[in-house]
């Protein structure tokens, strides 16, 4: 029996207008639900007390930086090894993504193998594996806190694959560097002229990604007995609850903002004149 | 193996340079792409490599610009072997059958790319990049970005982007393939004025024989690594070396015939067989459609299959008594209908290749 196409079903169809405003408004109130919960919190004073600003005007006076010194500390880590982390991905994984794209497609596999390894191994087992690596790398760089982000270089790993991979498929890069090549570039050339500008997408969103990876990490900085944020946050909120939701509001806002900024920033360049 | 001598250029300037593969050979994977071709371009020569899929064209054309590398022999410009030059410094100009825009700079970024390679100043870069999309119609599109031009603009501007710096050869691999029937026509004329207006010596890529006649000075017809024939378009239509030739280049009915010290006896007539020398015997004979004449007089007898209206020709399928099916091209004035009845005759002048299958 056939029935007439007014009452076919079509299956796949974009969703009405309204189904898209309620499940929006579902997801939106259950993501900010906890963070409206955190952020009223921080304004209490005491747990059944009034609303006041005094743990934030607390937290940012001059006095604190005594008081909250390993909260610094641990924010001044976080960034540092943020930022070795990002050195780590664009100078050691992008290139060799890169490469592998060009040169050697059949490794391919190999490569992708390699970098999801880490999503499938709980930071838990990694520790236990990365304690004697990290006897080596303290005798060899010493016990500073960036040699951590060797350590995260691996967590960040599947994430950062992941952002340029998919960039280095929507670009047909071995066109894009044959063509510059016949024109007279060099292989630096081609890498700074033509393939990290229309990666950049990729770039940046692997950049972001592994810097709210390295925010986010708890595990690792513990077990290898390192002081990052997530740490000093727990060693704060034994003793001041309110600024632990504080930073870790914070710290959300940052990730949430560094995400946003992936979907504007990585945008290619449009109608710079339109004729 | 020697090489394959070129024609004098149509040119009327000449800046191009001589372009030599000699005992070219490449493999992959054990399989072989190119068999020791041997290929000489005059400067300023247009020569079209032709020939179906995997054919190796498109890999002479990468070993000439040295993307691919090869696995003997000499690629020559000028006389120098370049053979193991990267391809930043062989001085080529290449437009892919890709669209190969920098999708992040302008037309005209794009266009001033190799002069800024070569370390042009800005002024004169700029202006030299204007003039070259002038020379391809696209001087008002300077600021547009790839995504905002058509498939034939970009294949335009990829042009003047690969003819801006004046290269001493200029490589086609399939332009023309990823656009429509009209652009492509248009285009295709275009590169072939502005390459005769500059003299570079051009190889073309395509496995389109019609493109390749309407562009090349000479047309090289490859298969299986090898060039089977190289000659004028005239030469190769007209005079096949091979039966692959006679059927890869326009269009050949396949008749089964007698050969009898190197000419074909078909349907009674006798005419030159070309090509290879084969031993007397049956032998398959290539006779083009415009050398079957429609006549009350002939001695073929066919009835009408189907006949086709081609704008000024008439192309019409036949199948005679002896079930044998031909192609015949006609005036458009000369009418048949499916079932006539009608008498065929082949051209004194005929030619054949014989194949033996």
């Amino acid at each position: 029996m056939s029935r007439g196409p007014s009452t076919a079903v079509r299956i796949g169809t974009e969703p009405s207008k309204l189904t898209r405003g309620i499940i929006l408004t579902i997801v939106g109130v259950v993501f900010l639900l906890p963070l409206v919960a955190m952020l009223e919190f921080t304004f209490r004073q005491g747990f059944e007390g009034e609303h006041t600003l005094d743990h934030w005007t607390t937290l940012f006076s001059p006095d604190s930086a005594r008081t909250y010194r390993s909260l610094f500390t641990g924010v001044t880590n976080s960034f540092l090894l943020a930022a070795v982390t990002v050195g780590i991905v664009l100078v050691v994984l992008l290139p060799t993504m890169i490469l592998v794209h060009l040169q050697f497609p059949k490794l391919r596999r190999v490569l992708e193998f390699i970098c999801i390894i880490p999503i499938t191994v709980p930071a838990i087992v990694l520790v236990v594996g990365l304690a004697p690596v990290y006897a080596v790398v303290v005798r060899v760089f010493g016990g500073s806190i960036w040699t951590l982000a060797f350590a995260y270089g691996i967590t960040v790993l599947p994430y950062a694959y992941r952002a340029i991979q998919s960039n280095l498929d929507a670009v047909d890069v071995i066109t894009l560097s044959e063509a510059a090549r016949s024109l007279g570039a060099g292989w630096l050339n081609v890498l700074w002229r033509v393939l990290l500008p229309n990666l950049r997408r990729g770039i940046l969103a692997a950049s972001f990604i592994s810097v709210a990876v390295v925010l986010g990490e708890f595990t690792i900085a513990s077990l290898l007995n390192r002081v990052n944020l997530q740490t000093a946050m727990l060693q704060i909120s034994q003793s001041d609850p309110f600024v632990a939701v504080i930073c870790a509001l914070l710290a959300l806002s940052l990730a949430f903002i560094l995400l946003l900024v992936i979907g504007r920033v990585g945008q290619p360049k449009r109608n710079r004149s339109d004729s | 193996m020697t090489l394959t001598q070129p024609s004098p250029a149509s040119t009327a300037a000449s800046a191009g340079a001589t372009v030599e593969l000699i005992d070219v050979a490449k493999e992959y994977s054990g399989q072989r792409a190119l068999d020791a071709i041997g290929l000489r371009v005059a400067p300023g020569e247009f020569v079209a490599l032709l020939g179906p899929s995997g054919c190796g064209k498109t890999t002479a054309l990468r070993s000439l610009a040295g993307l691919e590398s090869i696995d003997g022999g000499e690629i020559r410009i000028d006389g120098k072997n370049v053979a193991h030059v990267p391809t930043n410094k062989r001085d080529i100009g290449m437009v892919f059958q890709s669209y190969s825009l920098f999708p992040h700079m302008t037309s005209l970024e794009n266009v001033e790319f190799g002069l800024r390679m070569r370390g042009v100043a800005a002024a004169e870069r700029r202006v030299r990049a204007a003039e070259a999309l002038e020379m391809v119609g696209l001087g008002t599109f300077a600021q547009r970005f790839a995504h905002q031009l058509s498939g034939g603009q970009q294949q335009r501007v990829a042009l003047a982007r690969a003819l801006v710096t004046r290269p001493r050869v200029l490589l086609l691999d399939e332009p023309l393939s990823a656009l429509d029937a009209k652009v492509r026509v248009q285009l295709r004329d275009e590169i072939r004025r502005i390459q005769t207006d500059l003299g570079i010596t051009t190889l073309f890529v395509t496995h389109d024989q019609e493109e390749a006649l309407a562009v090349a000075d000479r047309v090289a017809v490859m298969r299986a690594g090898s060039i089977e024939q190289i000659g004028t378009p005239e030469e190769l239509y007209s005079t096949p070396a091979t039966p692959f030739v006679a059927n890869f280049v326009g269009l050949s009915n396949k008749i089964n015939a007698q050969l009898t010290a190197g000419s074909v006896e078909v349907y009674g007539t006798m005419i030159a067989a070309l090509g290879e020398r084969l031993p007397d015997g049956p032998v398959t004979a290539l006779v083009r459609p415009e050398d079957i004449v429609i006549d009350v007089a002939g001695s073929i007898d066919a009835t009408v299959l189907t006949s086709s209206f081609l704008g000024s020709l008439r192309r019409t399928i036949v199948t005679t008594t002896d079930g044998t099916q031909l192609s015949v091209q006609h005036d458009v004035g000369e009418r048949v209908a499916p079932g006539d009845s009608i008498r065929l005759r082949l051209r004194g002048n005929a030619v054949s290749v014989a194949a033996r299958e």
